[in-house]
């Protein structure tokens, strides 16, 4: 094992990236050019660190990893870093996801490309500090930060509806999150610690478990976004710019359930059990819903963005059968999700950049004079639908099997979102792609250029050999998840004795 | 006569301030007003003094003058508070003066006045010092109120505020006498000891129902708020910033000191009345201030918010709330000071302005200025991992601790509501069309300021460790 701290030189160099940004000078052309470079070298290199974190990481080590100890506010409350089979994937994806999305943004944003760049290189040490902390206090701060950086993303350069989607968006989550702070500073006065690891082994009681669940599902469901509090995220998407849609998707989204993976699971396993009957009628419906809605989309972001809302519904049912195959699928399907809904994204503005619209109806035909384009965008709706042979397929096979061993009903009712998938994604793929290239401003359309080549590739080879061999990313999570599922059941089994005893 | 030199040396600071009042009001009448500058240089320096002296006192000296005045750990963190919001307000009012032509001599003296009535508020022990105290600095604040005195709206907003601040101060001193009348002592000490032994008769509880309000009045909490918004917009805006700053600590400060130290056995009966005023005050203050459309009003409302906040810490009457109030007060400090920096940077050519919307487009106009009030925004509105967040983190805490959950989870969602109105500038100052610039470039002193109190809100997070002990220990003096 290292003895340097890896882990906060993976969260706060892309820190260090945007401070050096703040230092450039003038509003030039070869400033706006120096800041776009210097954003994407912060970002490689941190994608480089983060794999060279995952080649150190010991999969068959069920604990934190990499772990980080100094002391911060006192009275128990650290800086805390480490990483186990779960998170450490997340951070991988989003030192991944960082340098498409500035490569997306090389192009298409010409105003205030400083403070862009800049807002992006925070954002993403704030994401990574998210999956990274291993205090709950840490956790809250990266957490609700992001909101800041995302806030001026949408808000600055999003489309022309863009205020009312921040303030949606940012009182939404804010909204979820004072709960679970509430909720946080009760666990803090309890176990008198804020560290997690501690906090994993602390039983809580079990009419507390009770509301501090709650507290964090109003924080997580709306951030995940779980039906009804989903409706922030259409107007997000739609109005984000295109790498801001690619970060939203790919990883803010994740937040919501690595959130229910690292604190409600383990943490409230007797609520986590009385509610999972409510978190499957939510996810079925939206499952079902979210997938019809979708179908009546005339907006291409936000018909990604409604199946981004189906396909988060599988994952918290997954999550709450908590059995191996069902979060496994989970984890799997946030990270398949996490590169195709990306790449959707990525492909939408591709098109955007050139023709200006998001309509549907304003396409068609594009096979003729963009193949590879189509071609791309082909592997990654199939991905969405979830095609065997794609992502997509493992996590939402491994969910509904899952499901279908805990209650029939809910993967039968979850079994039809994939149809409907197929449907919607189908649907836009035939509009847009297919017919005859017959409207007039279309005629001159390019294919994708070296630098979206550049981006869209390696998401593609990713989604595909996942699909093949997800083996690199199971092995990775398997200790931990098989940890995680013993102490939820020895945790129950406790209880229930206890129960006994009492009687 | 060697116990007179004691009790005058646990004075050293307000000494200090006193004696530099009557220096510098003799060379200001002999040179006029073109002294005005040199007068507030050398008040912030004797300021500064009396900030060095409270640091470095030799020992706390516990009580002095018969137990009518007492310093501690949480004297001196207070002092220093208040001492820091003056001097800053100082440094923030002299180009204004001129500028604004109303540059007077007397101005920086009123402002130590003030700063000397402040600080004796914060150490008095007593009912009868802590009247004088509280009328010293509130007849200093009158005058500033009205300090531009051609100006209808500054007459006005010193005739209210002297109006209804005579009210509180009246209220005060009646509940200062019931409460004398029931335990027959003014120390605080003595008021407590009568009052763990005999417990509360109902006339006493009608004194400190008296004595409350007249507190909250100064504290500007609802229901006494109204004078608030009126005040703050009409007094000229250094003033506005003062007000903002440094009384109110003081004043949350002889708050906290009247009720646990005077009346640490009726708490449950000043707590109900507490909880009422912290939830009045974050709901008034998050949903009126959506509405404004003037900074200085909503800057008004933001305050009153931001003491109900500061009143959840209180609530609980633990050692815990009072540290949380003292890291909330340290901030407020910071973010409020910050914040009226940019409100004096709002200059154009034909005047001043005032208006929400002259904000728009600032980021395209003066980027490091709209930087600034975006981290002060975010910081308001409590988003981490700015400072704000952890003010509002200590005193949550300690309600959790104590089990207020209603007072929590109400107080919590105000802050959302409030995030509105604070987001709401940073969307006007990053997405609206540019108004115009302001005056450029802004003065050294006001960057200086503006600069410092910027990166505490950022850097809090790192130096938390500092300010949070220091917090504790001043807590933990207050209450054991």
């Amino acid at each position: 094992m290292t003895d340097w701290p890896i882990l906060t030189l993976v969260t706060f160099l892309p820190l260090a990236g945007a401070l050096f940004i703040a230092f450039i000078q003038q509003e030039t052309e070869v400033a706006n050019r120096n800041a776009r470079l210097v954003a994407l070298y912060t970002t490689v290199i941190n994608l480089c660190l983060a794999l060279y974190l995952w080649s150190l990481f010991d999969p068959a080590n069920p604990d934190f990893q990499f772990v980080e100890d100094v002391g911060w506010l006192g009275g128990n409350i650290d800086y805390r870093m480490g990483v186990d089979g779960i998170s450490i994937l997340f951070v991988v994806l989003t030192a991944l996801l960082m340098p498409a999305c500035i490569l997306a943004s090389w192009e298409s944003i010409t105003e205030r490309v400083k403070d862009y760049m800049i807002a992006f290189l925070v954002l993403e040490t704030l994401m990574i500090g998210v999956f990274c902390a291993l205090d709950l206090v840490l956790f809250y701060l990266f957490f609700e930060g992001g909101l800041i950086p995302m806030f001026i993303i949408i808000g600055v350069w999003g489309g022309k509806r863009r205020v009312y989607a921040t303030y949606k968006f940012f009182l939404y989550t804010l909204l979820g999150s004072v709960l679970m702070l509430l909720a946080i500073l009760a666990m803090y006065v309890d176990a008198g610690t804020t560290d997690i690891r501690a906090l994993l082994d602390h039983r809580f009681p079990p009419e507390m478990q009770t509301w501090l669940w709650l507290a964090f599902f109003a924080s997580f469901a709306v951030k995940m976004p779980m039906w009804p509090v989903h409706t922030w995220l259409p107007d997000a998407h739609v109005e984000a710019p295109t790498a801001g849609s690619v970060i939203l998707a790919g990883i803010l989204l994740k937040m919501g359930g690595y959130g229910f993976l690292r604190f409600s699971i383990p943490m409230f396993p007797l609520a986590s059990v009385d509610f999972a009957p409510l978190v499957y009628s939510l996810s079925i419906v939206a499952i079902i819903y979210t997938s019809l809605v979708a179908l009546a989309q005339e907006d291409i972001k936000k018909l990604i963005a409604y199946s981004s809302v189906a396909h988060m519904g599988f994952v918290t049912m997954g999550i709450f059968t908590v059995t191996r195959q069902g979060i496994d699928g989970a984890i799997v399907q946030m990270i398949s999700h996490g590169l195709v809904s990306g790449a959707l994204f990525l492909c939408v503005g591709v098109i955007y950049d050139r023709m200006h619209t998001r309509e549907i109806a304003a396409y068609g035909g594009l096979a003729k004079r963009m193949p590879l384009y189509a071609a791309a965008f082909m592997v990654f709706t199939m991905a969405n639908v979830g095609l065997p042979g794609t992502s997509g397929f493992v996590g939402e096979f491994l969910t509904l099997l899952a499901a279908f061993q805990v209650n029939t009903f809910v993967a039968i009712f979850a079994t039809t979102g994939v149809i409907l998938s197929a449907t919607y994604a189908l649907t836009l793929y035939r509009r847009v792609i297919f017919g005859t290239l017959d409207k007039p401003d279309l005629q001159s359309i390019m294919d994708l250029n070296p630098r979206e080549i550049a981006v869209l590739l390696p998401l593609l080879v990713l989604t595909v050999a996942m699909g093949f061999y997800p083996a690199p990313v199971l092995e990775v999570t398997g200790a931990a998840v098989n940890n995680l599922i013993h102490d939820h059941a020895a945790a129950l089994a406790t209880t229930a004795t206890l129960g006994a005893g009492g009687n | 006569m060697e116990n007179l030199v004691q009790d005058l040396a646990v004075l050293m600071p307000e000494l200090v301030l006193a004696g530099s009042i009557l220096v510098l009001m003799m060379y200001g009448a002999f040179r006029g007003d073109r002294s005005t500058m040199e007068i507030s240089a050398l008040a912030v320096l004797a300021i500064l003094i009396a900030g060095v002296i409270v640091v470095f006192q030799p020992g706390t000296g516990g009580l002095a003058f018969h137990g009518l005045v007492r310093i501690d750990a949480f004297t001196d963190f207070m002092k220093v508070l208040v001492l820091a919001g003056a001097a800053l307000s100082i440094l923030m009012s002299a180009r204004f003066l001129r500028e604004e032509r109303i540059e007077r001599f007397e101005f920086p003296l009123l402002v130590l006045f003030a700063t000397l009535g402040m600080s004796l508020m914060i150490v008095a022990n007593d009912l009868i010092s802590l009247y004088v105290a509280l009328e010293l600095q509130s007849l200093a604040l009158y005058v500033l109120a009205a300090f531009h005195r051609d100006s209808a709206r500054s007459s006005e907003a010193g005739l209210k505020y002297f109006v209804l601040g005579s009210l509180s101060s009246g209220l005060l001193l009646y509940g200062g006498s019931l409460v004398y009348g029931f335990t027959g002592a003014t120390e605080f000490g003595g008021i407590a000891a009568v009052l763990a032994s005999d417990g509360a008769s109902i006339g006493l509880i009608i004194g400190l129902v008296f004595m409350m309000a007249g507190l909250v009045f100064k504290v500007s909490a609802v229901p006494f708020h109204m004078w608030t918004p009126d005040v703050y917009e009409g007094s000229p805006t250094p003033v506005t910033a003062f007000f903002a700053a440094a009384p109110k600590l003081a004043a949350m400060a002889l708050l906290l000191r009247v009720l646990l130290e005077a009346f640490p056995a009726v708490t449950t009966q000043w707590q109900q009345v507490i909880i009422f005023v912290s939830i009045a005050s974050m709901a008034l203050g998050a949903f009126a201030a959506i509405g404004q459309t003037n900074i200085k009003r909503l800057m008004a409302y933001s305050s009153i918010a931001n003491v109900g906040h500061m009143l959840v810490g209180l609530a609980p009457g633990t050692a815990k709330g009072v540290e949380g109030v003292l890291i909330y007060l340290a901030i407020y400090l910071a973010m409020t000071v910050g914040t009226f920096v940019c409100i004096l940077a709002m200059r154009r050519p034909e005047g001043r302005v005032e208006s929400i919307n002259d904000l728009s487009g600032l980021a395209r106009t003066q980027p490091l200025l709209a930087l600034s009030l975006l981290i002060l925004m975010f910081s308001l509105a409590g988003i981490p991992p700015l400072a704000g967040f952890f003010g509002k983190f200590y005193v949550y805490m300690a309600a959790v601790e104590a089990g207020l959950w209603p007072l929590a989870i109400i107080g919590i969602l105000t802050t959302v509501v409030g995030a509105y109105y604070y987001i709401r500038i940073v969307l006007i100052i990053y997405n609206g069309e540019p108004a115009g610039a302001f005056e450029q470039p802004m003065p050294s002193e006001l960057r200086l300021i503006l600069a410092g109190t910027a990166a505490f809100n950022v850097f809090f997070v790192v130096l938390a460790s500092s300010i949070i002990p220091a917090a504790g220990l001043a807590a933990r003096a207050l209450v054991n």
